[in-house]
């Protein structure tokens, strides 16, 4: 009982998050959020820069910024693509591994000690 | 930071508390801090809120061990600022710096326990492939993890993947070494909340 209470709060944080970013109040569409979330349809130069973001972020550089800043895109709007592309790469990662481990339960008979 | 909103784009009331920290703590907020405060119902409010938990609330690892996941997982993510950041805190919570250093320059050798030992190894093999699988999570139960560790462990993982990748994208100012070590002390009496 104490596992499933912790596993439920750990969940209700995780969709919290993920709600905000993805459907809280925003500069840019729902639609784009989504679109940096899942690293996937957004326009260049912007696809180049969430796709560091998502797998080379160390590699991103002043110039990445401006470039896509010299594209019409606020700020404000760039703030919220980034961190839509970060979770978004996150996430994927993190349910890949929640599956895994519902897999090795199963198979497994393992109980949470 | 890369973006002026994140630098300057604050409310009044906000800029007032940055100064107050700045003059009761010696140093400047941190970029990772001020990051929180921006337009805080977006992201910062419920990040902080799901890293809170899986970083101080009830776990079968202690604090030491969850900030030396983090270090890890920044480590192998080259997230330099969050590998200071912490790296300071789990050597402070476990009054051993030489533990953390050695997890950090090869996990292989480093002196710690078989449990521990088994969910870095779990978590590097989740940042680097970006996937786990069945089998990985067996490897890790059979060397004594339990599956709510290995949960709390993904949790984690999750957060910093977060972190590491909005530091580097934003390019988090890399204060001293000092205010790391200023800034590992508030984190372990205060935490992320």
């Amino acid at each position: 009982m104490k596992t499933e209470k912790m596993t439920e709060s750990y969940k209700q944080l995780y969709h919290n998050l993920i709600n905000s970013i993805l459907k809280g109040r925003g500069d840019r569409s729902q639609e784009q959020r989504q679109a940096a979330f899942n690293n996937a349809n957004l326009p260049q130069p912007l696809q180049a820069l969430i796709e560091k973001v998502a797998h080379h972020a160390y590699k991103v550089t002043d110039n990445d910024i401006n470039v896509v800043k010299q594209n019409g895109i606020s700020e404000d709007q760039l703030f919220e693509l980034i961190v839509c592309g970060a979770v978004g790469q996150a996430s994927r990662q993190y349910e890949s591994a929640m599956t895994a481990l519902a897999e090795a339960i199963k198979e497994g008979g393992y109980h949470a000690s | 930071m890369r973006l002026d909103i994140l630098n300057n784009g604050y409310k009044f009331g906000t800029k007032i508390l940055f100064s107050m920290i700045k003059v009761f703590s010696g140093y400047p907020l941190p970029d990772a801090a001020k990051l929180i405060f921006y337009r805080p119902d977006f992201y910062g409010s419920p990040a902080k809120q799901f890293t809170q938990r899986v970083m101080r609330g009830p776990s079968g690892w202690s604090v030491g061990d969850r900030e030396l996941m983090a270090a890890f997982v920044s480590r192998l993510n080259e997230c330099t600022f969050c590998v200071k950041a912490h790296s300071a805190v789990s050597a402070t919570a476990y009054g051993d710096h030489n533990k953390v250093d050695q997890v950090l320059s090869d996990l292989n050798t480093a002196q710690i326990e078989l449990p521990l030992r088994a969910v870095l190894v779990l978590l590097g093999k989740l940042t680097r492939e970006q996937s786990v699988n069945a089998e990985d999570i067996r490897t890790a139960m059979a060397a004594g993890v339990n599956t709510q560790q290995i949960e709390d462990a993904f949790a984690i993982c999750f957060a910093f993947n977060i972190t590491n990748r909005l530091a580097d994208a934003f390019g988090f100012f890399i204060p001293t070494d000092d205010a790391f070590e200023a800034g590992a002390k508030y984190l372990l009496k205060r935490g992320y909340a």
